[in-house]
């Protein structure tokens, strides 16, 4: 008997979300307890993906924020006298319990910010734990990062961190400030609360010491009160550039030290020369990358005209080949928009690129009824004064540009107030050594594409921010000299 | 003839593999895909061992692979030397179930290009349906592209005038890289054959993902370039059925739908039935029967 031909489809395939049990409500992890706000306010937090309530969180207000602040300032000094192998043991706890929880963690991070399982499960909350081990070695290795300049801890740190990654910016930030013997008040973004939570749950199951870690949650506005606290001596933040402003002027007020991980309008640029396949799925990986809610996405793609056709050709391909839907799904590839003022944001631009005359292009998938979906998006025809190929969409489009000569492809990529990243495609060495001196860009890839690890810097030039997070500069970030 | 050869790229071919790898079949996708990846298989025996006996034993199972089941479909093929195809042919008469004979002095090619069109004409003679011809490696790796190209244009020609398919085999474990795969499935797909295939099956490495990605990207191009459709046999070392839902996934993802029937595709495998077997009655019953329940032929 032989089978006639049929379509097959995979069928779903849905992480089970049973043993997860998040409370009805979290309040703030402030000195190592948690502490109802003072005002008694609280928000929802919800699945992008369903719009339903997961949970409700404290906001946090001027005496809360103060309140973090100074259990901070209170336990700094005896953190600081640990040795730096007794700081190491805590960091490595933190670690650990995050990969023994890590099937929660993922499952959680995917419900409230509507990444895929498949990243948060095997990029986030692995590379979270990465973090916390990698600094962890360094506790009592300043000396040798260092040598010779007496590396001091900063002291309080006050840390606000985005909704894209939100375990593994909380790692980013707080695994470096802990190694280097600071305190820190941490909040998260809005929308993107729980696995913040979910750490300070872990924080206080490896006992570290009260106060060392403070997690508090809220709006925009806690982070202006936190910015503008007079304890802190340091203010980390990674997410907008125009926020980063802000932050900044705040730094400026008080003198305190800043770092900011700002925007990015990647330039992702291909060579004739280059082996395609591995382009097209550095492509698909550079923005459909957690839909496209990454800074250092490859926004912009730059394709050399004599191979335009085949790499367009391959690319609406592989576009057609990705599952967009549930998170929870293993298969899924494309997962919700984080929130609805983002999706807003996202269809503006697909607006402003069609006024514009670009020619768009979205994959032919379905939509779930509800939930904050954007098909995966392609322009062409895109000109490099065209407010898409300028401004950061923060969403799963592509602006396509086509270039002749590596001179050209220079100058295009650099010019964008961003400076975040860049990649490089091509089977040729020199190219791109020449490549990644001409960029100006704080992280390039060469014929690979968002590729993250705790021993590489990571940063940015022009107003994509200043600072280096990962590696040794990133402890530098969390120290002083003498 | 010239070959434009194209960079192939080794970390990006294992991080897609590992994409493809990840995805998960369940429920009535994994129903389908095992009778599917059964209905393509080419069973095959190629022993110096091997006996009329012995090869009706294996044609028996390729029609009626698990009889206590009903409603399975055959496997697609046979696949015997040349001397055990007369043998084929008869005892699966009136069946659909293919017979496939190696020839051109499999498994190792060494030898002259009239040798390789003698053996494939007795191959047809004795009635194949279908021919797996090995590539000279050695001409290959020597940067004799011509003669490999003309050699399999020869035995296509031999094999187009009987209705007969050709399946084209690179031997990909002697080839060195993934970027010598896609060299040699270049210059196999411009002789427009109907399937190319990695491997005899005779050597250390056979079939993986890796570099059966890289064959269906070359198909997919070819495609492309020309309209032909060129069909895929990824051949030894496929043992298992949770492996075969793997490589339909990346035939699926590669080269789409069109690709998934046995016209298109096959897998070179001897023990892979009786997994795949395995599989879909536990997927039919819920549980797992013990390997004596199934035949080893």
């Amino acid at each position: 008997m032989n089978m006639s031909k049929t379509s097959w489809k995979l069928s779903e395939a849905p992480e089970g979300a049973d043993h997860i049990q998040l409370a009805k409500r979290y309040e703030l992890f402030i000195n190592g307890s948690w502490t109802a706000p003072k005002a008694g306010t609280y928000f929802k937090t919800i699945n992008p993906a369903t719009e339903e309530t997961l949970a409700e969180v404290a906001q946090a207000d001027k005496d809360d924020v103060d309140a973090a602040f100074k259990a901070a300032q209170a336990a700094q000094p005896k953190w600081q006298a640990l040795s730096g192998a007794e700081r190491g043991k805590y960091i490595y706890r933190i670690a650990r319990m995050l990969q023994e929880r890590s099937r929660a963690f993922a499952v959680v991070e995917s419900m409230n910010g509507g990444k895929p399982i498949r990243e948060s499960r095997d990029i986030d909350i692995p590379l979270a734990a990465a973090h916390f081990f990698y600094h962890a070695g360094w506790a009592d290795k300043l000396e040798y990062a260092f040598p010779m300049r007496k590396p001091q801890p900063i002291g309080v740190v006050a840390q606000i961190i985005p909704w894209n990654f939100p375990l593994l910016m909380a790692a980013w930030k707080i695994a470096p400030a802990l190694a280097c013997g600071n305190t820190v008040v941490l909040k998260p973004a809005e929308t993107t609360p729980l696995t913040a939570l979910l750490l300070a749950e872990v924080i206080e199951a490896a006992q570290l010491p009260k106060g060392v870690v403070n997690i508090i949650t809220g709006d925009g506005q806690t982070g202006a009160l936190m910015t503008a606290h007079a304890i802190p001596q340091k203010l980390a933040f990674t997410g907008s550039t125009e926020v980063g402003r802000k932050i900044q002027e705040a730094a400026i007020k008080r003198n305190k030290r800043v770092t900011l991980e700002l925007g990015g309008k990647a330039a992702n640029i291909i060579f004739d020369d280059a082996p395609i396949e591995a382009a097209v799925e550095g492509i698909i990986n550079g923005i459909y990358f957690n839909q496209g809610h990454v800074c250092c996405a490859g926004s912009r793609l730059f394709v050399q005209e004599s191979v335009y056709d085949k790499v367009l050709l391959k690319l609406k391909r592989r576009m057609d080949s990705l599952y967009l839907g549930d998170p929870l799904d293993k298969n899924t590839d494309i997962g919700a928009i984080n929130s609805k003022s983002q999706l807003e944001t996202i269809d503006r631009y697909l607006k402003i690129g069609q006024e514009e005359g670009a020619e768009m292009y979205q994959t032919d998938c379905e939509l779930p009824a509800k939930g904050f979906w954007c098909k995966p998006t392609l322009f062409t025809h895109v000109a490099q004064s065209n407010r898409i190929a300028q401004e950061e969409i923060f969403g799963p489009v592509l602006a396509i540009q086509t270039f002749r000569t590596i001179e050209e492809v220079i100058g295009q990529a650099n010019n964008t107030p961003y400076g975040l990243s860049a990649g490089v495609w091509t089977d040729k060495g020199s190219k791109i050594f020449q490549l990644t001196s001409a960029l100006k860009a704080g992280v390039v890839w060469a014929n690979t594409y968002n590729k993250f690890d705790p021993t590489s810097p990571f940063g940015g030039y022009k107003e994509s921010g200043f600072g280096r997070e990962g590696g040794v500069h990133g402890l530098e970030a969390y120290l002083r000299f003498e | 003839m010239d070959f434009a050869f194209q960079p192939v790229d080794q970390m990006g071919v294992m991080d897609r593999v590992a994409r493809i790898k990840a995805r998960s079949v369940k429920k009535e996708a994994k129903k389908q895909g095992l009778r599917m990846a059964l209905n393509m298989i080419d069973l095959t025996t190629l022993e110096g061992a091997d006996t009329p006996k012995k090869v009706e034993r294996l044609c028996y199972k390729a029609m009626h692979p698990h009889d206590k089941l009903e409603g399975l479909p055959s496997v697609a093929a046979i696949c015997v030397y040349p001397m055990l195809v007369g043998t084929a042919k008869t005892a699966l008469e009136g069946s659909d179930v293919k017979v496939a004979s190696v020839a051109t002095a499999f498994p190792s090619g060494q030898s002259t290009l009239e040798m390789k069109l003698q053996e494939t004409d007795f191959a047809i003679g004795e009635g194949a349906d279908e021919v797996d011809m090995v590539i000279s490696r050695g001409r290959f790796l020597a940067g004799d592209y011509n003669y490999v190209y003309d050699e399999i244009a020869a035995v296509l020609e031999r094999c187009r005038s009987q209705s007969v398919r050709l399946k084209v085999i690179l031997e990909t474990g002697e080839l060195g890289s993934l970027e010598e795969v896609r060299k040699a499935s270049d210059i196999a797909l411009k002789a427009n054959p109907d399937f190319i295939k990695t491997s005899t099956g005779k050597i250390g490495s056979a079939a993986t993902l890796p570099v059966t990605l890289v064959m269906l990207q070359a198909i997919a191009d070819h495609y492309d370039q020309t309209g032909v459709q060129v069909g895929m046999k990824p051949a030894g070392g496929i043992s298992d059925a949770k492996t075969a839902l793997q490589y339909l996934v990346m035939v699926k993802e590669v080269l789409g739908d069109r690709w998934l029937s046995n016209e298109w595709f096959r897998f070179g495998a001897s023990r892979l039935a009786n997994d795949v077997l395995m599989q879909i009655i536990k997927q039919e019953t819920g549980v797992y029967q013990n390997a004596d329940h199934f035949t080893k032929d």
